[in-house]
């Protein structure tokens, strides 16, 4: 075999693998988005008519989606909540994984240990412990009660303020550890000669250390970013029943409306909304790196 | 050499001045740097010579302030550096890893400090047009670091040291990550920089070979400590102890018993010479164990029949090296010698091993070790 066929062999694998479990299920969904809702089992109807060769595509599910202002608005909803909350996560993670980076080498992995230590306990269980917290006699409440900080209990729950804590709790370990591993790799000789040049501490963060962990910063945003403009469980159990976020639409489209081409259209809307500051990212790390 | 060569610093002239600085890493480990002083003069090219782990690079970084000593003071330009954050030093680093920023240009990289120092745009432009013309990297202006070879990070980590115009310029092993002739040619280079720019260069080697033919004056360390200060010439010619006189150079020590003391020479009964030796020495007391030096280039074969210090050996192999040819020879007692030959002629070389031949060496040629 020669070494050109053996790269290509190595690289069939992950090729094959995203194939199946990610192209074909994906074609799945965009096949039954194109199809109309029918009672029955499944709930819709065949591309492939048996009959005849003939194609039965229907555009109703997209039409729908683009002619009520709800999706627009829950599409809308859920980036401003996943940017607001990737935008804290990286103000909070940053400083944590700068301060593991730099904590002595034998605290280092204790302290990572401790970064990944809620993945232990399921994540519905850590949100529904938020509601323990967050409510209106929960944790917070009775204790700044008890202090006489306040008269009457906050209202933390149900509101948006609640799904930005679940979210930025959640997804902060997924910005810490990229930001970790890239911040690791950083040549502490370049701050020095940085400090040889001429740069307080401060300035040379900001012209060696924060450009050099670019791509840790977009690495984790996305990995941030992209899970949290579809969550469902955040919003549905801290939210309230009135947050407007594409993940509970689409809940609520397959599980209450059954109607599973309107769901689907909807995630291959959220594929499509989703690629766009993917692509957006990669163009902004080729720059700064070709 | 030049003009500062020969001219020692005065207290008042020295640019750095390094008084009796110590340095631990830790409260209980030995010192990395004991009780080193030295003053450097304006325009020096200085080197710091000395075996691994002898605290050569841990010197610098006391210098450039990324360490603080435990005991002494620094002074450079009369100021005493002590509190004085890296930041504000008037001296550059050359790194040993040259620690090249990898997100910048060539030209970003040289640029960098005099953005730092707000030079306007166009001064910074034409200063660092000028260091890559310097050190001849102009073409590669728009290059990253991982876009170049070795040789010519080293020459931008050079220009960067040089584009803010230190005081001082500190070189951390600058030419270790070159190939040998690449090494060669680049030594030349460096010092024609360094009298272009007649910034003081102190730079740190554990090859003496680079050491000798750059500096002006060189410092041997051993240990944390400064074992001998001297010109290239004095350290090679005149070794003040054993330690010196094996790291420069390759030597033969041969040892022995003052006889008597005469008209500026020594008698020595040397065992392991089997003979009398007779080398070239102020009067040294009789009776006293002494150890004697002599490079294996000043060893010559079939010396006259009445030359002094004349001696019976075997060849016991050779080293063809091109320019020259090294023998091995063994005395009657069964010490071994170096002897280096040039090779003036494109012959086979004269001796083969199992020859017996007779070798010498002029009373001059050797020096006496302090015990
Ligand atoms: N940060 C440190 N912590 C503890 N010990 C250190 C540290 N840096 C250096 N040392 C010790 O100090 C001594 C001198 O080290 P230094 O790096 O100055 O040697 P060097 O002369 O530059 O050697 P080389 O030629 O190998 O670069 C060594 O024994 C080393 O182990
Ligand atoms: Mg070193």
């Amino acid at each position: 075999m020669s070494a050109a066929m053996r790269r290509r062999a190595v690289l069939a694998l992950p090729y094959a693998w995203l194939t199946l479990f990610f192209l074909v299920p994906f074609m799945i969904v965009l096949k039954i988005s194109l199809a109309e809702s029918v009672i029955g089992i499944p709930p819709y109807t065949a591309l492939l008519a048996t009959d005849g060769w003939q194609l039965h595509v229907s555009g109703e599910s997209y039409r729908r989606l683009a002619s009520d202002d709800l999706y627009a608005l829950a599409y809308l909803n859920a980036i401003k909540f996943a940017g607001v909350s990737t935008v804290f996560c990286l103000l909070l993670g940053y400083p944590l994984a700068y301060g593991i980076v730099r904590a002595p080498r034998r605290w280092r992995s204790l302290l990572l240990l401790l970064v990944i230590l809620p993945f232990w306990t399921s994540f519905l269980i850590r949100v529904y412990a938020w509601i323990g917290l967050l409510s209106g006699n929960g944790v917070i409440n009775n204790t700044l009660l008890a202090l006489g900080l306040v008269h009457q209990p906050l209202t933390l729950l149900n509101n948006a303020f609640a799904i930005y804590v679940g979210i930025v709790y959640s997804y902060l370990p997924f910005m810490v550890l990229p930001l970790y591993a890239q911040l690791e790799k950083l040549d502490p000789a370049l701050l020095e000669a940085a400090a040889d040049l001429g740069c307080r501490p401060w300035r040379a963060f900001c012209r060696v250390t924060l450009p050099l962990s670019l791509p840790g910063i977009a690495a984790g945003a996305l990995l941030v970013f992209i899970p949290a403009v579809g969550e469902f469980v955040i919003p549905d159990l801290l939210g309230g029943p009135n947050t407007l976020m594409i993940g509970k639409v689409l809940w609520d489209e397959f599980f209450a409306n059954h109607d599973w081409p309107m769901a689907a259209s909807v995630a291959v809307a959220m594929l499509a909304v989703l690629i766009l500051p993917m692509g957006f990212i990669r163009r902004l790390l080729q720059g700064e790196t070709a | 050499m030049t003009a500062t060569a020969a001219a020692r610093p005065s207290a008042a002239a020295a640019h750095l001045r390094i008084e009796a600085v110590v340095k631990r890493f830790a409260p209980d480990a030995a010192a990395a740097v004991d009780g080193v002083s030295l003053d450097i003069a304006p325009g020096e090219f200085f080197a710091l010579l000395g075996p691994s782990g002898c605290g050569k690079t841990t010197l610098l970084r006391l210098l450039a302030g990324f360490e603080t000593p435990d005991e002494g003071r620094i002074l450079i330009a009369g100021a005493d550096m002590a509190g004085v954050p890296p930041y504000r030093r008037p001296v550059n680093m050359m790194f040993q890893s040259y620690a090249l920023f990898p997100h910048l240009t060539v030209a970003q990289n040289v640029g960098f400090g005099l953005k730092q120092d707000r030079l306007p745009k166009r001064e910074r432009e034409a200063r660092v047009a000028a260091m890559l013309d310097l050190v001849k990297l102009g073409r590669l202006a728009q290059r990253k670091p991982h876009q170049l070879s070795g040789g010519e990070r080293q020459r931008v980590a050079l220009a960067r040291a040089l584009a803010q115009e230190p005081k001082l310029v500190l070189l951390d092993e600058p030419l270790a990550a070159l190939d040998r002739k690449l090494r060669e040619e680049t030594r030349f280079e460096l010092v024609r920089i360094q009298h272009r720019v007649g910034i003081t260069f102190l730079m740190v080697t554990h090859d003496q070979e680079e050491a000798m033919s750059m500096a002006s004056r060189i410092a041997v360390m051993s240990q944390g400590r400064i074992v001998q200060l001297g010109t290239p010439q004095e350290i090679y010619e005149t070794p003040a102890n054993r330690f010196v006189a094996d790291f420069i150079g390759g030597v033969n020590l041969l040892e022995g018993r003052v006889l008597r003391a005469h008209d500026g020479l020594i008698e020595i009964d040397s065992a392991e010479a089997g003979a009398i030796l007779v080398v070239e020495h102020p009067v040294l007391a009789a009776g006293s164990t002494v150890a004697i030096a002599v490079r294996p280039e000043k060893i010559v074969f079939a010396p006259p029949a009445a030359a002094a210090n004349r001696l019976e050996a075997r060849v016991r192999g050779l080293a063809y090296r091109g320019e020259a040819s090294t023998y091995e020879v063994e005395l009657a007692s069964g010490k071994l010698l170096r002897v280096t030959q040039v090779n003036a002629v494109r012959q086979a070389p004269a001796y083969a091993a199992g020859d017996s031949i007779s070798l010498g060496f002029a009373p001059g040629a050797a020096v006496v070790l302090a015990p």
